[in-house]
């Protein structure tokens, strides 16, 4: 008996120890594996140091070009790569399965996306910019000007070297280290789609930008101009798979990272443009390293009680809690804040309260069921700029009172329930007295 | 050998004539045959349907008591009392065991009980399936003690043997139609039989027994009103022509006081008796009989006509006054709740159409046809005033209690066609008084007339009746004409019994689930397009899945799909059903928000354009709107009408072509061919192409639609994932 049991038992053991081991390393939201694709090799030279610094974080590359024949996104059904760096700006087509409905279904299953465009982006990369909610300057021509906020070079060029500094607040994209250069841009510019409400301007144009054909006199008023014009933006897919586009393939090149810089107009300058911190950050952002939320644990019983019911009765007390964890990079710290709210919702939020934190990932609430009966949620809609978006529901029942739940006796109608027995008494004693008393 | 065989027979004889039965015994034997071959009768012809088809539950409400009537056997009254179904009006939730009527499925639980204590494992479905029959050859029972009491025994069993197979009754009583009424009907003669016995007997225990049997009533449905309201005006009536006595008395206020008091153990009907404007004629009646009985014990002891008088005339005042009074002041506070709708729409017809869309929706709420009159009552709609004729000849309180009876029940039976069912049962009791009366006097006209020769010859003896013969001798062909009008009888009766048997069979043997059409070679097409969409929604969806469906389709999708529904045929919350309303006739953009706040996540339409099937949902859409519009004043019905018509066709207009139900209803329908020589996206009902046959969904996608497209269900897509 025991000889076929022991084998049994070191797999449980095995697996408890994988099990215990995942737990402690703390396996990361995503997988590590990024496809590269580039019009041209030398891509993979001219860009080296941005490369450098994901491979230093342990994301394993592959690079490939755009048109290779071989390309494909999955196989069997499961996906080769866990995110997709489109540093192809002028590819017509892509080689092998891969196409425009390919890569929004890979967003769609979840993968994370650096997507970088030029002037004279092909309609392919304009395709895919604006099934994520952006719009790219629709002149093939057309580069982003700024006569004002330009970087001062020896020459004097056209001002389509942009100096930005109009950076969106979050230390969650950006990094808690403040950006102080300005980031180095040269390339097209966009438009977040205003029905879009996932996408986020990361770097904008200042109002004194326009979007226009530098080579052409200006025949007529840019269709882009202003603080509208946005350098780049990240969108954040409801499924939190995140994109981030950018008009400019230069900006992650290792040129403009390693280049000093100096706005047109200002006496600073600056040794090293803002580029490098802004893509390592956002590319930290994008491929999940910060700013990813997980809720674990939710749980919810009556005040003195420790088991989930199936139902809740009007007017109990309840405590509801839930951890909430946040990837760092390397391991899964408490998530500390105090804005995460749970809602007791049934139609519109019954209750909507604060939730307190115990600084060490649990958040907890206790509140009393409204009066009202029906199918009511816990609901804990956590979006915060720049974090993966929370959105619990867990539907619980609430049941009127039972018929013995109510007072037996209520204590005021004392004097109704002695008429009512005197009475009955005192007919019956009367009927006893009219019939038999002669 | 003659001497011996004589004496033999002389031997017999006395044996022989012990055992033939006296006249009486053979009469009563007759009878009780009569009445058990009746009560066979009755449940038999009411099991066509589990027959032909399986015995299974049909049409709406019942599928609701079936489920109810599991969960009592399940877990028992307690919980059945307690219980809150999440499952139904979702989100709101339903406290079932507070807004329902238990009678019906207290007894089919106390019968399986009963059953399973005799051993016979029978499975409670069986019991639900079988229980209207069953009742209904309980009631033959109770027409015919009725029919004694107001009549005579013969009258009786005509009475007995009519409601039987009457059409009017049988329609809500065949097997499987699992509903309040199966048992109602029972009641409600039940309590009248007992009632005018007390009024007859003048005996308390009568008396208490018609409470009991109010009490049933009231445990088992909403019609409890018409006898709340009928026997106050009949007391009223008798007050009125003079019959007041002591036996009225007594047997009204006991049965009122102790019916009332039951009455409010039932959840559902609660403080009602005392608190609602429907039941304050009870309680008015009430009071003046104990205001008449006063006044009569005045009068005796006054015994002064005078004085009485004046007496009387302060008396009444001040009684009318302190009546107005309190109810004035009941009103105006809010304690005494006005009249419903529902009961509105019975006073006046037209009523509900003006305000309650939701009333005059429900086919079964719409004026009586004369057709269905016919179709319903057959002979009995000419035996009727024919028995008024006699029961206004013999006037006694019995007759005056039934004639009255009658005369309501018909009229609301006008006002609403689900009523035919309560005037079933007076309109069987006064035509059989009709025939069994016609019958008694045709028959002794031919017993005189055969005897006649030695009447008028000899000795002016015999019966009461052959001394009439005699004084109406001047008459010819008398006897001729007897024959002729019995045969004449018997002919309409036997087409009676035909008409009822063939109605049953065609008409209201069909659960209406399960759908049956003749082919193109005359056989039997089964349509089980219902069960099939509820058992794919049971196997494919989510245990928590929320289905949005109009109303009527509710009951069964919690009781045999098992998932969640937003509205169903308890239609308590008016605005809940507009807000799904609103939702079938809005676009597809402004219904996906409304299904995203109802968490909906599967949408049902019934659509018949394929097979013909003429109630499907865009037959219902007008209603929908309605309703819809009645709550949410942007759902207008010009917008779907072309010219005050409805269509759907080309000619249709825009907002038609294009609201939810209409995409729903016909998407892919405009690639099929559904009828030989008509062009694709023929709908079959309608009899028209229809006008948009280019349906794009955007917010919902197909998810399943049944073999004869009859029900169709979508699922609805979650939100965009990168917009």
């Amino acid at each position: 008996m025991a000889a076929p049991r022991l084998p049994v038992l070191f797999l449980l053991l095995a697996l408890l120890v994988v099990a215990c081991r995942g737990e402690a390393s703390g396996e990361g939201p995503r997988g590590r594996k990024v496809l590269v694709l580039v019009d041209d090799l030398a891509v993979r030279s001219s860009h080296s140091a941005f490369f450098g610094s994901l491979q230093a974080r342990g994301l394993d590359l592959e690079f490939r070009l755009a048109d290779d024949p071989k390309l494909s996104l999955h196989r069997y059904g499961q996906y080769l790569y866990d995110g997709l760096v489109l540093f192809a700006p002028s590819t017509p087509r892509f080689g092998g399965s891969v196409d425009q409905n390919a890569v929004l279904e890979f967003i769609d299953a979840g993968h994370d996306m650096i997507l970088a465009a030029d002037s004279s982006a092909s309609d392919l990369i304009r395709g895919i910019a604006t099934e994520c909610g952006v719009d790219f300057d629709e002149d093939p021509e057309a580069m982003v000007i700024d006569h004002i906020n330009y970087a001062s070079t020896e020459v004097e060029g056209d001002h389509t070297l942009i100096a930005g500094d109009d950076l969106i607040e979050s230390d969650v994209i950006l990094g808690s280290k403040k950006i102080d250069a300005p980031v180095l841009f040269r390339g097209i510019g966009h438009a977040a789609n205003p029905s879009n409400s996932l996408v986020l301007k990361v770097l904008s144009a200042s109002p004194s930008a326009y979007s226009a054909n530098p080579k052409t006199k200006l025949a007529s008023p840019p269709s882009l101009t202003g603080s509208a014009i946005s350098l780049v933006s990240v969108m954040q897919a409801r499924n939190n798979a995140r994109v981030l586009i950018s008009g400019s393939l230069d900006l992650f090149s290792n040129r403009f990272l390693k280049s000093s810089v100096k706005k047109a107009g200002s006496k600073l300058s600056h040794e090293k443009a803002g580029n490098e911190q802004f893509v390592t950050e956002t590319s930290k952002w994008v491929f999940h390293e910060r700013g990813h939320l997980k809720a674990v644990n939710v749980k919810h019983h009556k005040i003195g009680e420790t088991n989930e019911p199936s139902m809740y009765r009007i007017n109990d007390d309840l405590e509801y809690s839930v951890e909430i964890y946040e990837w760092s990079g390397t391991s899964w710290k408490p998530y500390v804040a105090d804005d995460v709210q749970v809602q007791f919702y049934m139609m519109s939020p019954y209750v909507l309260k604060n939730m307190s934190t115990d600084k060490k990932g649990v958040y907890s609430s206790s509140f009393k069921v409204p009066d009202v009966y029906g199918v009511f949620q816990f609901k804990v809609e956590y979006q915060k700029l720049g974090y993966t978006g929370l959105s619990l529901a867990k539907q619980i029942p609430v049941r009127p009172y039972r018929h013995n739940e109510y007072e037996r006796f209520i204590t005021s109608a004392y004097p109704y329930y002695a008429a009512s027995f005197s009475t009955m008494g005192a007919f019956f004693i009367f009927s006893i007295a009219y019939l038999y008393h002669k | 050998m003659a001497a011996a065989s004589a004496a033999t027979t002389s031997a017999l004889e006395p044996l022989l004539r012990s055992l033939r039965l006296k006249t009486k015994q053979q009469e009563l034997l007759l009878r009780v045959s009569a009445l058990a071959l009746i009560y066979v009768l009755a449940f038999a012809v009411r099991l066509f349907s589990v027959l032909r088809y399986e015995s299974m539950i049909h049409e709406f409400d019942p599928y609701f008591n079936y489920r109810t009537t599991l969960y009592l056997t399940e877990h028992g009254y307690g919980e059945f009392w307690n219980w809150f179904d999440s499952e139904s009006w979702y989100p709101l939730g339903r406290v079932v065991g507070g807004t329902l009527f238990p009678g019906l499925m207290v007894t089919a639980a106390l019968l399986h009980r009963l059953l399973h204590a005799l051993s016979l494992a029978v499975h409670i479905r069986e019991v639900c399936v079988l229980t209207a029959p069953f009742f209904a050859a309980n009631t033959t029972l109770v027409a015919y003690a009725f029919g004694r009491e107001i009549w005579d025994s013969g009258a009786g069993l005509v009475a007995a043997a009519l409601i039987a197979v009457c059409p009017g009754y049988i329609s809500r009583s065949v097997a499987g139609s699992y509903d309040n009424e199966g048992v109602a009907i029972f009641a409600l003669l039940l309590t009248f039989y007992l009632f005018v016995r007390a009024v007859n007997t003048g005996s308390l225990a009568w008396a208490l027994a018609s409470a009991f049997g109010y009490f049933y009533m009231v445990s088992a449905w909403g019609g409890y009103v018409f006898i709340i309201n009928l026997l106050p005006l009949y007391v009223l009536v008798l007050l009125v022509t003079g019959r007041y006595s002591q036996r009225l008395y007594v047997a009204y206020n006991c049965m009122y006081i102790l019916g009332m008091l039951l009455g409010m153990q039932i959840r559902f009907v609660g403080f009602q008796h005392v608190q609602s404007g429907e039941h304050m004629a009870a309680m008015g009646v009430f009071f003046l009989l104990q205001v008449f009985f006063f006044l009569d014990w005045v009068k005796y002891m006054l015994n002064d006509v005078k004085l009485f008088k004046s007496f009387l005339r302060i008396t009444l005042t001040c009684v009318i006054t302190v009546g107005t009074l309190a109810l004035g002041i009941g009103t105006a506070s809010g304690y005494i709740s006005p009249w419903t709708g529902r009961f509105y729409s019975l006073l006046d017809p037209t009523y509900a159409k003006d305000h309650i869309p939701i009333i005059a929706s429900v086919s079964e709420h719409q004026p009586t046809a004369w057709s269905s009159f016919m179709f319903d009552f057959h002979i009995l709609l000419f035996l009727f005033p024919a028995g008024l004729y006699f029961c206004f000849k013999r006037l006694s309180d019995a007759t005056i209690f039934i004639v009255m009876y009658g005369l309501t029940s018909m009229y609301f039976a006008g006002v609403m066609v689900r009523l035919i069912l309560v005037a079933a049962p007076a309109v069987c009791l006064i035509s059989a008084i009709a025939v069994s009366a016609t019958m008694k006097n045709l028959t002794t006209l031919i017993r005189t007339k055969s005897k006649s020769p030695q009447t008028t010859s000899g000795k002016a003896t015999g019966s009461k009746a052959a001394a009439k013969g005699a004084v109406d001798q001047p008459l010819p062909f008398q006897h001729n004409v007897a024959i002729a009008l019995l045969l004449g009888a018997f002919y309409l009766l036997s087409r009676y019994a035909i008409h009822c048997t063939w109605v049953t069979s065609e008409a209201y043997s069909s659960p209406s689930i399960v759908l049956s059409a003749r082919g193109h070679n005359g056989g039997r097409v089964i349509f089980d397009d219902y069960r099939e969409a509820y058992y794919w929604l049971r196997q494919n969806t989510p245990t928590d899945a929320k289905i949005m469906s109009w109303w009527d389709y509710g009951y069964q999708i919690t009781a045999m799909g098992n998932r969640t529904v937003i509205v169903d045929n308890n239609t308590w919350n008016n605005t809940h059903i507009a807000t799904v309303g609103r939702a079938m006739s809005s676009y597809e953009d402004e219904a996906y928000e409304i299904m995203q706040s109802l968490d909906v996540n599967y949408v049902l339409v019934v659509f018949g354009g394929v097979t013909g099937y003429s109630s499907d949902d865009i037959n219902k859409f007008l209603w929908m709107v309605r309703i819809g519009g009645g709550v949410f004043p942007v759902i207008k019905e010009p917008d779907y009408l072309v010219n005050g018509e409805y269509r759907v066709d080309k000619g249709a207009s825009h907002k038609m072509l294009n609201c939810l139900m209409y995409k729903l209803c016909y998407y892919r329908f405009g690639e099929l061919t559904t009828e030989y020589g008509k062009p694709p996206g023929y709908d079959r009902v309608r009899g028209v192409e229809i006008g948009n046959k280019d349906v794009k969904l955007e917010y919902l996608e197909e998810a399943f639609t049944t073999s004869n497209w009859i029900v169709r269900i979508y699922k609805v897509k979650p939100p965009k994932n990168r917009s």
